[in-house]
């Protein structure tokens, strides 16, 4: 039964992946293209950490830090723009990161990929898929909460003031520039280890499982669900992950079936954004506002 | 100086492409203030209805690129009917998801009908180059640079003297006050869509001739023509044109500094420079207020 087990393992790490982007795509309004190299650093981090001895659990904890680090070098430039502008810049810098993996060879191997990154290991080893998944739900579950907490706290609530009104926000003495950077470093840091989770599952990365493609996957689980709700991140992951699953046992190669799931998210994407673009759970809020 | 001569004419010839893909998203941009990130696919599509027509049926080049042209307007008129107009009054983020997600379509369904091979749309071997002041150019680089610039003041022409030209420049200048006066908005828009399509089919065209083709190639021009687009003021016809060449002329002579493989990163750099530093690019008006949070 290693088949469901991994097919729950992928939906945790999508889940932390969906839910930290909500954070800050949802609920700050912040259209961040760069979210699969928040997660490529996380699983670097963590794989490279891991392989020069330093143990699961404080290269875990890196890839929380490092990524949130790199949330905030890039939230310095980029906050600083508007909608469409913060998400090209975003999107940038998340094809910059990957150029840099690819060809950092000395570090990371470029295309090449890390081979034998050893199996997560807190205390016990989770070394069958069965403590992983075991390790995986409770981070998951642990993502959902914190996020959950901040964002029904005053603290959310003016970063839904910053998506709604940016000028009111500042208007009432928030820090706006300061709220959007907190949000895009803790997704940021979430994003990291899920990373780290992936890396450490998977036990093999390379350049390529981290590029624009990766991104549009994850942004499309947050608008399928909808943006500002976790549990529509929640339902968007499982059936984005799940959806393609039947192509996996129809006899054909697999760039075709790669190409096929990369069709099928962007027609759901496209469809969605016209007939209902608060996706399945959000709240009525993207609908037809025309701004001046 | 040999090698400084060759650089700065490869930028010049990769740079008159980006100028013509550059238009394309400085058009769409200035009649509906979004960026329309799928218009490097239609590049790439560009690219491969040559390709069918002229490998694939063995026509001639002319004819594919004829039948490229007309294949690239109808998919920009159908994009923009099918997928941006019903979301012309939504909140400036939804057009720009369609966007890419359009974008990944585009690039999956030239990876199923195409496969992920490199092609290339020239049939005869490697033309031998010309030394023109000390940079070797072979005559198709020059054809290529031609018939940009040919294009370029096509268009200058077109929305200076026609009255479409005219309509799209109103539109982009104020679309309430221009359909007050009688523009059909909705034509103008798929006007606008119908010629920066078909120019970033010639642009693919040209460089399927001249390198190769691949399902992946629109993406860096995207990047690249999206990027000329800022650097020039979005919005401004004159400014993409300049901010084409400056692109190629940066990107090829920083090769000269850095590894190779980073080529593609110059102009993210320069784009997230300019988008921090300046950007209303170097030649916009004053849409600053309209870029910065």
């Amino acid at each position: 039964m290693g088949y469901i087990e991994h097919l729950l393992i992928i939906i945790c790490i999508y889940i932390i992946l969906a839910v930290s982007l909500n954070l800050i795509m949802g609920f700050t309004g912040l259209l961040n293209l760069g979210h699969a190299a928040f997660f490529g650093i996380g699983a670097y981090t963590s794989a490279l950490l891991t392989l020069a001895g330093v143990p699961f659990g404080i290269a875990f904890i890196a890839s929380f830090v490092v990524a949130g680090m790199f949330g905030f070098l890039i939230g310095l430039p980029c906050l600083r723009l508007r909608g469409d502008y913060l998400a090209i810049a975003t999107l940038g810098f998340g094809e910059i990161i990957r150029a840099v993996l690819k060809n950092w060879i000395s570090l990371t191997r470029g295309p090449l990929g890390i081979p034998g990154i050893p199996k997560a290991s807190f205390f016990i080893t989770f070394d069958t898929s069965v403590k992983f998944l075991v390790f995986a739900a409770v981070i998951a579950v642990v993502t959902i909460g914190i996020v959950s907490r901040l964002v029904h706290s005053p603290f959310g609530r003016v970063l839904k003031s910053i998506r709604e009104d940016e000028i009111a926000a500042q208007a009432l003495g928030k820090n706006v520039m300061k709220y959007k950077m907190i949000a895009l470093v803790i997704g940021a840091a979430f994003a990291g280890i899920a990373g780290s989770m992936y890396a450490h599952y998977i036990t093999f990365i390379d350049p390529s499982s981290f590029t624009l493609v990766e991104t549009i996957l994850i942004v499309s689980m947050v608008v399928l669900g909808g943006l500002g709700s976790l549990l529509g991140s929640v339902i968007g992951v499982i059936i984005l992950v799940l959806l393609p699953e039947p192509l996996r046992f129809v006899q054909l190669p697999s760039a075709i079936v790669a190409a096929i799931r990369q069709m099928l998210y962007a027609i759901i994407l496209i469809v969605l954004m016209i007939v209902r673009p608060q996706g399945m759970v959000g709240e009525k809020r993207y609908k037809a506002r025309v701004e001046e | 100086m040999g090698v400084t001569a060759q650089l700065i004419a490869n930028g010049i010839i990769a740079g008159s492409i980006y100028a013509l893909v550059a238009l394309g998203y400085t058009m769409v941009y200035g009649v509906l203030k979004f960026i329309n990130f799928a218009h490097g696919e239609v590049y790439m599509l560009g690219a491969y209805i040559a390709w069918v027509v002229s490998i694939g049926l063995g026509l001639n080049i002319i004819v594919g690129t004829i039948v490229a042209i007309l294949g690239c307007a109808v998919i920009g008129f159908l994009m923009e009917k099918i997928a941006y107009k019903p979301l012309r009054y939504s909140s400036r983020l939804i057009p720009l998801i369609t966007a890419i997600a359009l974008s990944l379509f585009f690039q999956s369904l030239a990876l199923l009908l195409f496969g992920a091979e490199v092609r290339t749309l020239r049939q005869s071997s490697v033309e031998s180059g010309m030394q023109i002041l000390g940079a070797s150019v072979t005559p198709t680089q020059i054809m290529i640079l031609g018939v940009s610039i040919v294009l370029m003041v096509g268009l200058h022409v077109f929305l200076k003297y026609t009255k479409m030209g005219k309509a799209m420049r109103a539109v982009a200048d104020n679309m309430q006050v221009a359909s007050v006066i009688g523009i059909n908005i909705d034509r103008t828009i798929s006007a606008v869509f119908i010629i920066g399509s078909m120019l970033a089919a010639v642009g693919g065209v040209l460089v399927g001739y001249e390198q190769n083709l691949n399902p992946t190639m629109g993406v860096s021009m995207s990047i690249k023509g999206f990027t000329a687009a800022v650097v020039g003021g979005i919005g401004n016809i004159y400014g993409a044109v300049i901010g084409g060449f400056a692109i190629g002329l940066i990107e090829n002579i920083g090769i000269w500094f850095i590894p190779s493989g980073y080529k593609d990163a110059i102009a993210f750099f320069i784009l997230v420079l300019m988008l921090v530093l300046r950007p209303q690019g170097f030649f916009g008006g004053k849409t600053e207020e309209a870029t910065r949070g």
